[in-house]
């Protein structure tokens, strides 16, 4: 028998959620065999930074989908998918926390005021928080048309990482670079296109 | 300002020249010309390109015969020989701390010749051969501070850079040696990528250079440096942040102005000339009050350990900045 669509999201969504947890499970995996190399508290760090930004392009990636591919169900994803975010942004910041500045308080406090990439940096995830709590059904309800408002916040938190990641290099910005470039593709998909060329087709281009 | 005259101590290593005349005479007479290539040799490069040491020579002056070991850590843990060869930063084999590693293994340090030029009495081309013909190779054990915040303890092969140095007989008009990494997009593949501006510069004030903690490394871990560590020549100066110490050496130059070097160049702010290990001066972007050991016992629990002016060799070198702002010069 044929599954409707809104099935087969509901069917996928546990294979997505494992998905999701694979790279968690390989890191764990190296840190169990010892195979995070010569810097293991490095290494975790930006791993799971990295994680942490692929799941926020994904997430934002949702959208876009849908209206491309026709598919509406992208869109069922969206939420696991940004609670992923949180989940990789978290143990980002309890590795830098604990393992990095192993809660030497008065430096992080110190990091945290005079790092420009470390402000921006925890500023973001300051920001996935009201987004967190704000992902039940219940909430959805409760906030109404304020919800919206308030998850435009992604936007913003998706800028602040990139910006995080790309200064924190030392020299090379190619990495941080394509993460910006797939923002910003993102972002251009969500502008609207269509508007702007039926709004352009009348005018005549100036003739000289 | 600087309150040490490097022009001072550039003329007071040069050896008078009736008795460089004479050593030259005797050592023909001795027939032991061959052993003092360097001492005894023209300051015509042509001339210096031809005298190549034999083959016998070759052989013995690259196995790592150490003269003798000394610890200059305090007897703390050496990192793993893995973990120094498998990472470190090598940013000709990719900017990635693996790459060097991975990246590095088509690149040929053999054979290897040195451009000596500038503000020095002989100047030329010499081989790896005649470079360290008549250098007895040391172990010495060296704490080594990335700028970026971690660390490492290296046992290194070499000898001292001043002995070498010294041997060209620089000029009073050199207060500074510059140094230039090899280039070569053949066999570096991460210098296809314009990370910084090629071929890599370093240098050092002349005192800097003179001071017997700086060391020209051919090996570590008693073995001859791997590719990924500089072979078949680097400098390794264990004060100083790690990027200080160039590596895949082709060219020392004696010269009377500050010389441009790579990070500084890249970014003036982030990297000063000196770049001396400092707790107090962070980077403008991260700390440095701290470090994290590589390999430290306690793993991913390690505590990070507290970084010492000039990594802890302030006695050594200390009255090298003697009246200098160190904020200053960073």
């Amino acid at each position: 028998m044929m599954w409707k669509p809104r099935d087969r999201a509901a069917a996928l969504k546990p294979l997505v959620f494992l998905a999701c947890l694979a790279p968690f499970a390989w890191l764990l995996w190296r840190l169990l065999n010892n195979d995070l190399g010569a810097d293991p508290v490095a290494e975790l760090e930006h791993r799971s930074g990295d994680w942490a930004l692929r799941f926020l392009l994904i997430t934002l990636a949702m959208t876009p989908l849908r209206r491309i591919t026709g598919w509406v169900q992208w869109i069922r994803f969206r939420r696991m998918l940004g609670l992923f975010v949180f989940f990789y942004a978290s143990l980002h910041l309890a590795v830098y926390l604990s393992l990095d500045l192993q809660g030497l308080w008065t430096q992080i406090f110190a990091e945290i005021i005079k790092r420009p990439y470390i402000t921006v940096g925890f500023s973001a995830w300051l920001l996935l928080l009201p987004l967190t709590i704000t992902s039940t059904k219940g909430m959805m309800r409760r906030l109404g048309r304020n919800w919206g408002r308030l998850h435009k916040l992604i936007y913003l938190i998706g800028v602040l990482a990139v910006l995080h990641f790309y200064w924190l290099v030392k020299k090379d910005v190619r990495e941080p670079l394509i993460y910006a470039g797939v923002l910003a593709v993102l972002f251009a998909l969500r502008l609207p296109w269509k508007r702007w060329l039926v709004a352009a087709r009348p005018a005549a281009p100036p003739r000289t | 300002m600087l309150i040490k005259r490097p022009d001072d101590i550039a003329t007071a290593e040069i050896t008078d020249e009736s008795i460089y005349l004479g050593r030259r005479r005797l050592l023909r007479t001795l027939g032991l010309a061959g052993s003092a290539l360097l001492v005894g040799c023209s300051q015509n490069p042509g001339d210096v390109d031809a005298k190549v040491g034999t083959q016998a020579d070759t052989d013995a002056s690259l196995t790592l015969a150490l003269a003798r070991k000394t610890d200059y850590a305090n007897g703390e843990a050496q990192t793993s020989f893995k973990d120094a060869t498998h990472y470190n930063n090598y940013y000709e084999f990719g900017t990635d701390k693996s790459d060097p590693a991975q990246n590095s293994s088509k690149f040929q340090p053999k054979p290897w010749s040195v451009e000596i030029a500038g503000h020095a009495e002989v100047t030329g081309n010499f081989t790896l051969e005649d470079i360290l013909k008549g250098q007895s190779i040391e172990e010495r054990v060296y704490r080594m501070r990335c700028v970026e915040g971690w660390s490492m303890v290296i046992p290194w092969a070499g000898f001292s850079l001043a002995d070498l140095l010294t041997r060209f007989k620089p000029t009073a008009q050199a207060k500074y040696v510059a140094f230039t990494t090899v280039n070569r997009p053949a066999q570096m593949p991460g210098l296809s990528y314009a990370a910084l501006d090629w071929p890599y510069r370093e240098g050092l004030r002349i005192d800097e250079a003179m001071n017997p903690l700086a060391l020209l490394a051919t090996g570590m871990y008693g073995r001859e440096l791997p590719n990924q560590n500089g072979a078949p020549l680097r400098l390794v100066l264990p004060w100083k942040y790690g990027f200080k110490g160039i590596k895949s050496i082709v060219k020392i130059e004696f010269v009377e102005r500050q010389p441009r070097t790579s990070w500084n160049d890249a970014a003036a702010n982030e990297y000063g000339f000196y770049s001396n290990v400092n707790p107090e001066v962070d980077h403008p972007r991260w700390s440095q009050k701290t470090e994290r050991r590589i390999g430290a016992g306690g793993g991913l629990f390690a505590p990070r350990i507290e970084t010492k002016p000039f990594n802890g060799y302030a006695e050594q070198v200390a009255s090298l900045y003697a009246g200098m702002d160190l904020r200053q010069n960073f």
